[in-house]
């Protein structure tokens, strides 16, 4: 057969953003570890299907402790899609690229350096198709939303098994998240109902973030990496109207009314 | 016009076919042309509780894989002349069923009927995907019990996103059928209630099924409830609820059998 007078298409690629979650083990890398399986009990499948980073700048390391560190997380079901932190000549076949352009995560007072951060240090950029290595060439910058208000308005019932993504800004829904329904926002979390699902607000690193609805039946709320599952939380505040913030390294919750 | 109709629920064992039994049998009670269409392929019960298991020759994959003829598979109800099954093959599984021979299928059943009512499988997989694909009006079946109604939330997600409707960017039109509700139990706090149920699933509410063992006994005698005693309180209610899909607006109230009546039976065979 001939392949002759194929016709030639144009490749095109195209910047598509995810938000990855990254991981930063940190020295004594044997606590760290017994500290993640005992979160990953709480929260069985976290994982399963995101995509998430391994941010190994914290950690000292060698060439083969990486390739150990990403076989044993392999081996609790995360798959690691970059590494951050590493000599890049270290991440050889079989692990995955390095990936740069992240920044180091550290608390962010100013507006700007949160700005900065939500559109370079966890959006990590994949050309399209997706087969293409990632470490080839540096891709083509995210298609950028025109600048604005960064909110999302949700008016149906988020039902259960949905997840909204929104890492630009604030989500707002008027109606209520379902159990099993969750709520990823880089911003606040606005909930006119009632809230039975989970909801994580400053995901993108923003610890200004806040979660506020009017019934308060939630399976687990997170705020900037922080969290608490329906198990750690007063019973006085179920069914209430409430704001969740973060002070310090701790959630706080309290009463609307 | 035709009316395609998915009853559905996400969960098992909530009343699926048993409610698409009973409410295809209204509706062609109530001078529709009807057919119930089982897509529980693999698994097919909607020809039992019709009581056409016996006359079941060709089926749902036959004619979606064109090896028969529709009018071949369409197996015309006994006692009320209006109501045609389609019944599932039972030798085969949900992958059987193509998306294009479903869509064949579906136009050539809109041409001959007024209300074409899909029992879909229980699950939220391929086969239950195809159920709903077609459907213009959803009837989510829903117990009274936390499991049940969070299924039921995540199949209302399914059809505002998966079906034709939904891809065109119109809005489904979706009822909950809340059954096996016993008002006392409820009352007790042993079950949800009914204002519970309606709260978390935000979808207007086409009628409410007690729990009855006319139910059990119609589906073993092979006879949908409708058919078998129409002056239950099931029979009652979905009748009702058969009316309010064709637009009446009639007040949704929980139908009993009489109490005295049921007490008197049990002490009476106690008696015996």
């Amino acid at each position: 057969m001939s392949i002759a007078e194929r016709p030639r298409h144009a490749l095109r690629f195209r910047g598509r953003s995810f938000l990855a979650l990254a991981l930063a083990p940190e020295p004594p890398l044997a606590d760290w570890m017994a500290d993640l399986d005992a979160w990953s009990d709480k929260s069985p499948g976290f994982f399963v299907s995101r995509p998430v980073v391994l941010d190994l700048s914290a950690l000292p390391i060698d060439r083969d402790g990486v390739a150990a560190l990403v076989a044993d997380l392999y081996r609790r079901d995360i798959r690691i899609m970059g590494v951050e932190g590493v000599d890049a000549n270290w991440l050889g076949l079989g692990l995955p690229p390095p990936l740069t352009g992240g920044r180091p995560a550290g608390p962010l007072e100013t507006i700007d350096a949160q700005r900065a951060r939500r559109e370079a240090a966890r959006t990590v950029v994949a050309p399209e198709p997706a087969e293409a290595a990632p470490s080839a060439a540096a891709p083509e910058p995210p298609a950028r939303a025109p600048e604005g208000p960064h909110s999302l308005l949700l008016r149906e019932p988020v039902r259960s098994g949905q997840t909204i993504m929104f890492p630009e800004g604030d989500v707002t829904v008027v109606g209520s998240v379902a159990s099993g329904a969750e709520i990823v926002a880089g911003g606040s979390i606005h909930v006119y109902g009632a809230l039975r699902g989970r909801a994580i607000a400053g995901v993108t690193g923003n610890p200004r973030a806040q979660i506020f609805c009017r019934r308060f039946e939630a399976e687990l709320l997170a705020i900037d990496g922080l969290y608490k599952t329906a198990d750690s939380l007063e019973s006085s505040l179920r069914l209430r109207p409430i704001q969740a913030w973060v002070d310090g390294d701790a959630i706080q919750i309290t009463t609307l009314d | 016009m035709a009316k395609v109709l998915v009853v559905t629920s996400g969960k098992g064992g909530v009343g699926k076919t048993t409610s698409t039994a009973a409410l295809g049998a209204a509706l062609a009670q109530q001078g529709k042309n009807v057919v119930v269409v089982d897509f529980d392929v693999g698994l097919r019960n909607l020809d039992l509780v019709m009581g056409a298991e016996r006359r079941v020759v060709y089926d749902l994959i036959n004619v979606v894989q064109g090896d028969a003829k529709l009018a071949q598979a369409l197996i015309r109800d006994k006692r009320i002349d209006n109501l045609c099954l389609l019944p599932a093959s039972q030798t085969r599984d949900k992958d059987a069923l193509t998306e294009d021979g479903v869509a064949r299928v579906m136009e050539e059943l809109k041409e001959k009927f007024d209300w074409i009512i899909c029992d879909s499988p229980a699950g939220i997989e391929r086969g239950a995907q195809l159920a709903m694909r077609h459907a213009d009006v959803a009837v989510v079946v829903t117990n009274p019990e936390v499991s049940s109604v969070r299924d039921s939330d995540r199949i209302i997600g399914m059809l505002d996103s998966k079906t034709l409707k939904a891809e065109r960017g119109e809005r489904m039109e979706k009822h909950l059928l809340l059954t096996r509700y016993d008002p006392l139990r409820a009352e007790r706090g042993d079950m949800l209630k009914v204002d519970d149920v309606l709260e978390i699933l935000s979808i207007p509410l086409l009628g409410i099924i007690p729990e009855s063992q006319e139910v059990l006994r119609a589906s073993n005698i092979g006879q949908p409830v409708t058919v078998s005693n129409i002056s239950s309180a099931p029979a009652r209610a979905y009748i009702d609820a058969a009316k309010r899909l064709q637009g009446e607006t009639l007040v949704v109230t929980i139908p009993a059998d009489r109490r005295a009546g049921l007490f008197g039976k049990l002490f009476g065979r106690r008696a015996a």
